[in-house]
């Protein structure tokens, strides 16, 4: 898959591409026209920014577009991370049906790091107090016969830092 | 302005209007010249009244921002990142990741790896860079803990208003 297909493009459309992603990495001005704001910071048109943000979409480098929620402001404030270390035969078919639990809202395989830490698969669980939390992980534990698999629940605390993703060469706000 | 430091927003402060707004529109913001009129038409109410509600949303950040999520692999690099440190250093370590350029989230998180973070970067060497800078500069190991393979990684679920009601 390519990363970017402005890799391609010859270098003053690929130069406003990255800095409409750049752009775009902070969020939209709330106007009557975001796209032409946006359009006008990056030398662009209108039209060229709504393709772009288009393609990106159908690439997949896009996964949604819309209302970015801070869920701790609304009082979703007990953010559970569950690792687990599951057999590497079995930790894509258990995260495939983890991601599938509708308490789960993140599921991925991450490399392990032993000895300190040999967890393989880990979740998110969210939800507006720790033992609704807990009761919801004990449900999925229970209806997937995880009970044997070693695991960590790992409540956050403290959010000290929590934005978008910054992926272009842009410096930093 | 950190998350942290956002004042709590009871529930009755968002009204009906406000949580259609969310319901609805989490995903598939409409991609042409005018999005929130066309958001209007859907909900009903004109495309000021939808600007003034997400102004103030933002302004009393449930929103973080109205826009796209990219998705981490394919838009540039990333990494979770842990350290190990004494909870009375807890909060200038937190500070100093928290300059560190590409960080994008960063949480305690109860445990002996108690700073839970997120570093990103346009490719694979400019994070590499950033990570070993940033270990030099604590003085303290990172675990380092690359996506293998991604099952679910969005964060755009229902919100459960009731239960938030809830006491």
């Amino acid at each position: 898959m390519t990363r970017l297909s402005s890799h391609l493009l010859p270098p003053q459309a690929r130069t406003a591409s990255l800095r409409l992603r750049a752009l775009l990495e902070r969020g939209l001005p709330l106007t009557e026209r975001p796209w032409r704001a946006l359009a006008e910071q990056c030398g662009m048109s209108e039209g060229e920014v709504l393709a772009w943000v288009e393609r990106w979409q159908q690439q997949g480098m896009i996964k949604r577009l819309g209302l970015v929620v801070r869920h701790h402001a609304l009082g979703i404030r007990a953010n559970a991370m569950v690792v687990w270390d599951l057999p590497d035969e079995h930790v894509s078919e258990v995260g495939r049906r983890l991601a599938a639990e509708p308490a789960v809202t993140l599921c991925y395989r991450r490399r392990r790091q032993p000895p300190e830490w040999p967890y393989n698969l880990f979740c998110m669980i969210h939800g507006s107090h720790r033992e609704r939390v807990l009761a919801a992980l004990d449900e999925i534990v229970g209806r997937h016969g995880l009970q044997g698999i070693p695991r960590r629940v790992l409540f956050s605390h403290k959010a000290y830092k929590q934005c978008g993703g910054r992926y272009t060469h842009e410096e930093e706000p | 302005m950190s998350p942290s430091s956002a004042r709590y927003l009871p529930m009755a402060e968002l009204d009906a209007l406000d949580r259609r707004l969310i319901d609805a529109f989490q995903r598939d913001l409409p991609l042409c010249p005018r999005p929130f009129a066309v958001m209007a038409e859907r909900l009903g109410v004109s495309e000021a009244e939808v600007l003034a509600r997400l102004h103030a949303l933002q302004q009393d950040e449930v929103l973080s921002r109205v826009g796209p999520v990219f998705d981490h692999a394919r838009a540039g690099a990333s990494l979770l990142a842990a350290v190990s440190v004494p909870e009375a250093e807890r909060d200038a370590v937190a500070t100093a990741i928290n300059r560190s350029p590409g960080v994008n989230h960063n949480y305690a998180r109860e445990h002996d790896f108690n700073l839970w973070f997120v570093m990103t970067a346009a490719d694979e060497n400019q994070l590499e860079a950033r990570l070993e800078a940033l270990e030099e500069e604590l003085g303290r190991p990172l675990l380092r803990l690359p996506m293998v393979e991604g099952y679910h990684i969005d964060l755009g679920f229902p919100i459960p208003w009731d239960e938030l009601e809830a006491p």
